[in-house]
């Protein structure tokens, strides 16, 4: 197996259910993959399964070829970064402080933030145009303004590999494009970022290669241009979609209710 | 920004704070004493019977309402974080309800005559033990109904908590209308929280329940920062999040079952201390420590005025606490930024 990070006949789930079932694929280092599916098809679980927060039931998760498993908790915390899809703060927390947060496996287990933890903390903050709430209350922020803040608690970790849960969500367009343009950012510099979503534009836009997940396994798997095609679309969403080539060879999707369904 | 406001500066003027209300502690009382001879009976000079008084009785007891009183806001800052729930405290883990429960079996059973009341050596140590035990033997029924497939469930675990604490009241209730009435009222009295029960022992015994359960807490406190991002982001975050929640709940058990034995329920400080510690600071190491300064200082505090207000009559110090507490936390709630 070729990259960072792949999965083989993986089976997660919680309760007698098995959400992801036979999920097997390597992420291609230096892109941006993108998990397309629909609501509950194991998007979400997936993530968790390939962070090693959901237990794996079957098959294997490797990170450098080594099983998860077997990587020590500190170094699998460095390489891995994680957002979570929704994230309701249980105490008041300021937006700098949550982002410190994702320097903790860089961090001795008493001493102040280094000079390093905080340069990576302003250089997140910096990127996801969030740096002017770094001293506000995560409850006092917009719905957008708070993931962009959540982004950055995981871009200050420096992981070699994102597990993102639908990281647009709940962002114009300009930021929707700042996140975008993150993402592509890791990719270039050898990182393997993945991350779900069932907005297919931002797929389209954000990916180089998609994994079509339906029912918790691999619907199809390739570059953006192979996977983002009418029927598989069809397929994968129950709609009619239209795909016309757009700039950059990335297609543009269109979609409708289903026909002849 | 907050975090980084200096917590030690705090925990030096909390610290200067505690120091004078000590100092308060040992000269107020029935007998009135002078400043000079307080100081000289520390140091087992003077008269005989001032000596006696500032070291059997008054030392022990402010050196007791140190302990219980940061054993409780510590407990109860541990718990909110394992929790995540900012209304977290120590007795919800049934460990008031447990200890009440052990404590009236035990009086029932004919150990210790009395409460508050110094007894022989063996009576003094019977009803501690039995609160404790009754304690522990709630959190364990607790910490078994609030465990699913080896894990803690931090949601189940306040539920639990809360059933447990019914249970026993109803046993409490039960057993009660058994009692005779004079068992009743000083069985009511201990309910209340009270510190005159405090010997050289008791304090000996506390302190290493305090010192064990820092040890044990202070190592968590990044990873009680990090379970303010919920217990999967944690565990992204390289923390050992099931140890972390199992160690914290034995921790704060351990510190509330042990403080409720030597002192009975004093209810707010484990709640209110924290709640005003956070607003300081919100790192874990900082708000542990703070805390249990914060919850020293006010219990020492109170415990002055319990004894001065009317005296030579002593009013409860639990009910000196939730007097000065429930406005205090109402006020905290509404000026919550």
């Amino acid at each position: 197996m070729t990259g960072k990070l792949s999965a083989e006949a993986l089976a997660a789930g919680y309760g007698p259910r098995d959400v992801v079932t036979g999920f097997t694929h390597a992420f291609a280092t230096g892109r941006v993959t993108a998990l397309l599916g629909e609501n509950g098809a194991g998007k979400s679980t997936l993530l968790k399964a390939l962070a090693g927060i959901v237990p794996v039931r079957r098959g294997t998760v490797r990170l450098d070829g080594r099983p998860l498993a077997d990587v020590p908790r500190r170094e699998a915390a460095r390489a891995l970064g994680y957002l979570p899809q929704s994230f309701d703060p249980l105490f008041p927390i300021l937006a700098r402080d949550l982002v410190l947060l994702g320097r903790t496996p860089w961090r001795t287990p008493f001493g102040a933030p280094s000079a390093r933890d905080l340069a990576s903390v302003d250089a997140a903050l910096s990127e996801m145009d969030a740096s002017r709430f770094a001293d506000t209350d995560l409850g006092a922020m917009s719905g957008g303004e708070r993931q962009r803040v959540l982004l950055a608690r995981v871009l200050a970790g420096e992981p070699e590999v994102l597990l993102l849960d639908e990281p647009a969500a709940n962002l114009d367009p300009r930021h929707r494009f700042l996140v975008i343009d993150a993402m592509r950012r890791r990719a270039e510099t050898g990182g393997t970022v993945v991350f779900s979503t069932h907005e297919l534009d931002v797929a389209s836009q954000g990916a180089d290669d998609a994994v079509l997940v339906s029912g918790g396994c691999v619907l199809a798997a390739g570059t953006i241009a192979d996977t983002l095609t009418e029927p598989l679309l069809s397929e994968l969403f129950g709609v009619s979609a239209c795909v016309t080539p757009g700039a950059g060879g990335r297609p543009v999707v269109s979609i409708g209710p289903s026909r002849g369904r | 920004m907050i975090s980084r406001r200096p917590a030690w500066a705090w925990g030096a003027v909390l610290a200067a704070a505690l120091f004078g209300a000590l100092l308060a502690s040992l000269l107020y009382g029935s007998v009135s004493l002078a400043p000079q001879d307080v100081l000289r009976a520390l140091l087992g000079q003077g008269d005989a019977g001032t000596v006696s008084i500032v070291r059997e009785l008054r030392l022990p007891r402010a050196l007791l309402a140190v302990l219980v009183g940061g054993a409780l806001a510590l407990s109860g800052a541990a718990l909110q974080a394992l929790l995540g729930n900012p209304l977290a405290d120590p007795y919800l883990l049934g460990v008031s309800g447990g200890a009440a429960c052990g404590t009236l079996v035990g009086s029932l059973l004919g150990l210790g005559t009395s409460f508050g009341v110094r007894a022989g050596v063996f009576d003094a140590l019977a009803l501690p033990f039995a609160a404790f035990v009754g304690a522990l033997a709630a959190v364990l029924v607790v910490g078994v109904g609030a465990s699913a497939g080896g894990r803690l469930d931090r949601r189940r675990l306040l539920l639990s908590g809360v059933v447990v604490n019914a249970l026993s009241s109803a046993i409490l209730l039960f057993l009660l209308s058994f009692g005779d009435p004079s068992r009743t009222q000083t069985f009511v009295f201990w309910m209340l929280g009270s510190l005159a029960g405090a010997t050289p022992g008791a304090v000996a015994a506390l302190s290493v329940y305090v010192a064990l359960s820092l040890a044990l807490l202070l190592p968590l406190a990044r990873a009680f920062d990090a379970l303010a991002l919920g217990e999967e982001t944690a565990a992204t975050l390289g923390i050992r999040v099931e140890r972390a929640k199992r160690t914290a709940y034995i921790a704060a058990s351990l510190l509330a079952a042990a403080a409720v034995a030597y002192a009975g329920i004093i209810g707010f400080v484990g709640l209110l201390v924290p709640h005003a510690v956070r607003r300081v600071t919100r790192a874990h190491r900082g708000l542990l420590l703070l805390s249990f300064l914060g919850g020293a200082l006010l219990l020492v505090v109170s415990d002055v005025a319990a004894r001065a207000l009317f005296a030579p009559a002593e009013i409860s110090v639990g009910a000196i606490t939730a007097l000065l507490g429930a406005p205090a936390f109402l006020v905290l709630l509404r000026s919550r930024p």
